[in-house]
């Protein structure tokens, strides 16, 4: 080398990275495995991952900002955009905060089909990761048989509310409409098909060897360091701390639905692995609890002043015309007051704080997104590992960057 | 309030009544509003003592150019043991945004102070790696305040 350029690596600092067994490399934000666009900037000795430190942003919208310019009603439709795979976990913890604020009471009816589209979804959302996380580990298929579930999930979504990816389906004080006809018959079909789907994947990952050595014992974080690093949800209960938002800070009614709360006492790649699809056999169950208890009632709360009114009612009566218009067009007051609203989203908590001082648009709107804290302790489970597993290791943590960068 | 918030705010203000200043209740929340300068010894003692061993959310808002203390932080605890919530408040004047750091109590902590102070300049004190996490570097502002206006002031170029 010469000498010009040695003084010029010297003065760069890269001489020193550059010395023969560290490397630096920067993986993202195109890569196929990081789900988004993460980057990620490795420091290698050899193939072990020394240091890695994640770099976000690339998504970044300003979602937080732009709530405070939009009426309560309108940020529903923002918050779909986020955790793109669990929308209507969004839309449930948005409209629930406003929900505490303006201290609503949500119909029976509505609060079950709540509950049941938001399990509906977890199994979608657990769907999309183990088929994306498996083809990272490089198992294609499972994809295809994934994405074949998914899909019939997203159709009973779509048929109850228009939208596939960004249903918006929950209101303030309910939900936008009632389900449609024949919701029943089809999502008992999906059901009906759903343990075989689940036998499918068991057979195709789970004693599969090669799925194995990929995961177990790879990406460990300990019980201590999980609470310390703030993980919630399959990660903190794949590290054997048994918590679940559903079960311990209930809402929507969870209290009175009967299911377990899967743990793994490993904390590596598999025990994550586990719990999620452990998971989606507990979410199976409350979802057939939830069709038992479907029952005819009202779907939206006795509070005129926020909730639209029906069309029909619209029609026959001038206040509900009235109403309409003035939640439409002004939007509605909500008290001043602050809250932070928790639910167990698939990913973890979703946390969302709603601060208002009395108008009809939020004072400050915070969305406490899962993978944004969960993808924060990467590089503690990453140290010391194989580069390749820092793949397992993010499709293990189930990261969406639509969240992260909000 | 439950029994058990109540006992912890008791064991709190009997310990040193200067750490918390004022108990607000709203909604079954229940924010302490605690002085900046004794956040670091609060939290220590209400994830040692008391069981608040994740810190569920840390984030800021701002009240307006207009107000003083324009900013505040706010520290959501949850206790992965006994499941209560509590909300620590701190308030910051606008020439003074500083406050220490949480983050050799819970690591958590690091990159929501990142979030906090890209988004509305609030500055933690011995912060290991305060940096803009969600903006890029050389972003001009924080995006949050009230003050800066929804489309930025001018396009914003990656050049």
């Amino acid at each position: 080398m010469s000498t010009v350029v040695e003084n010029i690596l010297d003065q760069t600092g890269v001489l020193d990275q550059s010395l023969e067994s560290q490397m630096t490399l920067s993986m993202g934000p195109q890569h196929p495995s990081t789900h988004g666009v993460l980057r990620l900037d490795l420091k290698l000795d050899g193939e072990l991952v020394v240091n890695v430190i994640p770099d976000i942003g690339y998504l970044h919208t300003g979602m937080e900002k732009l709530f405070e310019y939009k009426k309560y009603q309108q940020g529903i439709v923002i918050t779909d955009r986020m955790d793109y795979l669990n929308p209507l976990g969004n839309n449930l913890a948005y409209v629930m905060a406003a929900e505490k604020l303006l201290d609503l009471e949500i119909p029976e009816r509505a609060q079950v089909i709540r509950v049941l589209m938001c399990e509906l979804q977890r199994i979608a959302s657990h769907m999309v990761w183990l088929g994306t996380h498996a083809l990272d580990i490089g198992a294609m298929s499972v994809f295809f048989y994934c994405f074949r579930q998914r899909e019939k999930i997203l159709n009973l979504i779509e048929s109850a509310s228009g939208g596939r990816m960004t249903p918006s389906y929950f209101r303030i004080g309910g939900l936008m409409m009632d389900l449609p006809a024949g919701f029943e018959r089809r999502c008992n079909q999906f059901m009906a098909d759903f343990p075989e789907a689940m036998n499918t994947f068991e057979t195709l990952v789970t004693g599969n060897t090669i799925w194995m050595s990929r995961t177990k014992g790879v990406g460990y974080i300990s019980t201590e360091d999980a609470i310390d690093w703030g993980l919630t949800g399959p990660c903190l209960r794949g590290s054997g701390v048994d918590l679940d938002l559903r079960r311990d800070n209930p809402y929507t009614g969870y209290e009175t639905y009967d299911f377990d709360v899967p743990t793994e006492p490993d904390g590596d790649v598999w025990a994550r692995f586990r719990v999620r699809m452990r998971e989606c056999y507990e979410s199976y169950k409350i979802v057939r609890q939830a069709l038992d208890r479907l029952k005819p009632g009202p779907i939206k709360a006795d509070a005129p002043k926020v909730v639209l009114p029906d069309r029909d009612d619209m029609r026959k009566h001038m206040d509900s015309l009235i109403h309409h218009f003035l939640i439409v067009a002004e939007g509605f007051n909500v008290p001043p007051g602050e809250v932070y609203m928790p639910i167990e989203a698939s990913k973890g908590e979703l946390g969302v704080y709603m601060k208002s001082n009395g108008g009809p648009k939020p004072e400050r709107v915070h969305f406490r997104g899962p993978s944004f804290v969960n993808l924060s302790a990467l590089p503690a489970m990453s140290e010391g590992e194989m580069i390749a597993d820092v793949v397992a290791i993010i499709g293990s943590l189930d990261i969406v960057l639509g969240e992260i960068d909000r | 309030m439950t029994e058990k918030l109540q006992e912890f705010v008791e064991k709190l203000k009997s310990l040193n009544p200067a750490w918390v200043t004022d108990v607000i209740e709203g909604h079954g929340e229940v924010t302490l509003m605690v002085p900046g300068e004794s956040i670091v010894d609060v939290c220590r003692f209400m994830k040692v003592e008391q069981g608040f061993d994740l810190l569920a959310d840390l984030c800021g808002a701002d009240r307006g150019p207009e107000e003083d203390p324009r900013f505040e932080v706010d520290y959501h605890l949850f206790s992965t043991k006994h499941h209560n919530r509590l909300r620590l408040k701190v308030l910051l004047s606008e020439d003074d945004p500083h406050v220490m750091t949480v983050t050799q109590i819970w690591k958590t902590a690091n990159w929501h102070e990142r979030e906090t102070y890209d988004l509305l300049g609030v500055i933690f004190d011995g912060h290991p790696d305060l940096r803009r996490i969600l903006l890029p570097s050389d972003f001009d502002g924080h995006a949050l305040r009230k003050d800066y206006p929804l489309r930025g002031y001018e396009p914003y170029s990656l050049n």
